[in-house]
C-alpha cells in the first residue's frame, strides 16, 4: 500500500469516528487506536499518539460551541483538571514503561465498561444535596439555566470525584483518549452535577487533559506526523459533520450499532493482546 | 497582547464582564482549531507530494527522529516547509489551544481578585507547559 492510499483510508476511517462519535455523543476517539492497531497494523504507540490530537481537537471544537450556553463550571473544572493533568502525565509515564500486551487489555476492557455504560440507560440522578462544607470552601455551588430560569445547585463528594479524575487522567494519558465516560460518570454520580452541567464542563477538561499527555508523547516521539495528519482532519470534519445533522438523526439505534462496534474492537484488542498480535 | 486589543476600554485590572470572556473563550478555541488545521493540512498537502508514492511502515515502532521532537528543531523546520515538521508545527499550535485556555481563565481569576483559584489554575497551568516544553516524567 502507498502512503497515499493508506493517508486516503485512515483520513476515511477517521471521518466515520469522527461522525459516529458525534452523532451518538460517546467520543470518536475511543475506536482511533482499535482501528489503527487492528485494521492497519499500526504500532500501539503511533496509535494513541494520534488518537490523544484527534481527542483535542474535538473537544476543542465542540467546547467552543458549548462556552456561551452557560452550563460550563468553570471552577469545577479547574479544580478538577489538577487531577485529571497529574493522572494524564502518570499515564504518559505508565504508557512507556508497560508492555504492549498489557495496553491492548486495559484498552479492551475500558472498551467493553464503555459500551456498558452506554447502553444501560441514564437514570437521572438526585441533583446536589445539603451544603457541603468542603464544596462550600472551595466555592463550587452554581446556578444553571433552565426552563424555569436559573437554577442554583449545591455540589457534593469532592474527595471522591478528584480522586476519580486523577483515574480518567491516567487512563487519557494511557490510552489516548478522552475518558468522558469516567469523567461523566464522577460529577454525575459524586459530585451530583446537573446533567448538562456534567457533560459540558467534561468536554471542557477532555482537551486540557489531552494536552496535558500530548506533550510527553511529543517529546518521547510517539506522535508520527504522517499517521496524526489524516486522523486529526478526518475525526474533525467528521465531529463537524455529525453536529450539524444531529437535529434528525437517530440516536438511540446510532447509539447501539456504535456500542456493538465498540464490543467487536475491545474483543478484538483483548484477542490480540493477549497472543501478542499488537 | 491579543486580549487587550480585545477588550478595548478594559484594563487587565479591571473585570471582565462574562460575556465577553465567553466570546474571547470561544473565539480562541475556534480559531485555534481552525489555524492548526489549516497549518496541518498544508503540511499534509507537501507530504503526499513529496512522499506520497512511497511505502510507509508504522507496523514497527521506531519513534520519531529528534527532529520531530524538539520545539526548536520543529519551529526550524517548518520554516524551511519541511512537510514533517510543518504538520508537527500544526499539531503544537493545536496542544497550545486548551492550554491557552487555561492561561485566559488565570487571567480572568486575577482580575476577579479570587485567589485560590489563581493558585489552582496556576498549578495546571505549570503542568501543561511543564509537559508541552519538557515532556519528560
Amino acid at each position: 500500500m502507498t502512503t497515499l492510499t493508506l493517508t486516503a483510508l485512515v483520513a476515511l476511517g477517521s471521518f466515520a469516528a469522527g461522525l459516529l462519535g458525534a452523532l451518538t455523543g460517546l467520543g470518536g476517539g475511543m475506536v482511533i487506536v482499535p482501528l489503527l492497531t487492528i485494521v492497519f497494523g499500526v504500532d500501539i504507540h503511533y496509535a494513541i499518539g494520534a488518537s490523544l490530537i484527534s481527542v483535542i481537537a474535538t473537544s476543542s471544537g465542540a467546547a467552543a460551541a458549548y462556552v456561551k450556553e452557560g452550563f460550563t463550571n468553570v471552577r469545577v473544572g479547574m479544580l478538577l483538571e489538577v487531577a485529571t493533568t497529574i493522572g494524564a502525565l502518570v499515564g504518559a509515564y505508565l504508557a512507556g514503561i508497560l508492555s504492549t500486551t498489557v495496553i491492548a487489555v486495559i484498552f479492551g476492557l475500558v472498551l467493553l465498561y464503555s459500551a456498558y455504560l452506554s447502553l444501560k440507560p441514564r437514570v437521572e440522578h438526585v441533583v446536589g444535596g445539603p451544603p457541603n462544607t468542603i464544596a462550600r470552601w472551595l466555592r463550587l455551588d452554581s446556578t444553571y439555566p433552565t426552563a424555569e430560569g436559573l437554577q442554583p445547585y449545591e455540589v457534593q463528594g469532592v474527595p471522591a470525584g478528584f480522586g476519580l479524575m486523577g483515574v480518567a487522567g491516567v487512563l487519557s494519558g494511557l490510552l489516548g483518549i478522552g475518558s468522558g465516560a469516567v469523567k461523566v460518570l464522577a460529577m454525575d454520580q459524586a459530585m451530583r452535577l446537573p446533567f448538562k452541567v456534567s457533560t459540558t464542563t467534561s468536554n471542557f477538561m477532555i482537551g486540557v487533559t489531552a494536552a496535558a499527555s500530548a506533550g510527553v508523547y511529543l517529546h518521547r516521539g510517539y506522535i508520527d506526523p504522517g499517521l496524526a495528519m489524516p486522523v486529526m482532519l478526518g475525526v474533525l470534519c467528521g465531529a463537524l459533520v455529525g453536529a450539524r445533522l444531529l437535529t434528525g438523526a437517530r440516536p438511540k439505534i446510532l447509539r447501539l450499532i456504535f456500542s456493538a462496534v465498540i464490543v467487536f474492537l475491545a474483543v478484538e484488542m483483548l484477542y490480540n493482546g493477549l497472543t501478542g498480535k499488537i | 497582547m491579543a486580549l487587550r486589543e480585545k477588550s478595548s476600554g478594559h484594563r487587565l485590572g479591571e473585570r471582565w464582564t462574562d460575556d465577553e470572556l465567553e466570546q474571547l473563550v470561544g473565539n480562541l478555541l475556534r480559531y485555534g482549531v481552525l489555524i492548526a488545521a489549516a497549518v496541518v493540512l498544508f503540511g499534509g498537502v507537501l507530504y503526499l507530494a513529496h512522499y506520497g508514492g512511497g511505502h510507509p511502515s508504522y507496523h514497527v515502532f521506531a519513534g520519531e527522529p529528534a527532529s520531530l521532537r524538539s520545539l526548536h528543531d520543529i519551529f526550524f523546520g517548518a520554516l524551511a516547509l519541511n512537510s514533517h515538521s510543518v504538520i508537527q508545527l500544526g499539531l503544537i499550535l493545536l496542544i497550545a489551544t486548551p492550554v491557552a485556555r487555561v492561561a485566559l481563565s488565570l487571567l480572568a481569576f486575577a482580575a476577579q481578585k479570587d485567589k485560590m483559584y489563581v493558585v489552582v489554575t496556576a498549578i495546571v497551568l505549570g503542568l501543561l507547559v511543564y509537559s508541552l516544553f519538557f515532556g519528560r516524567v
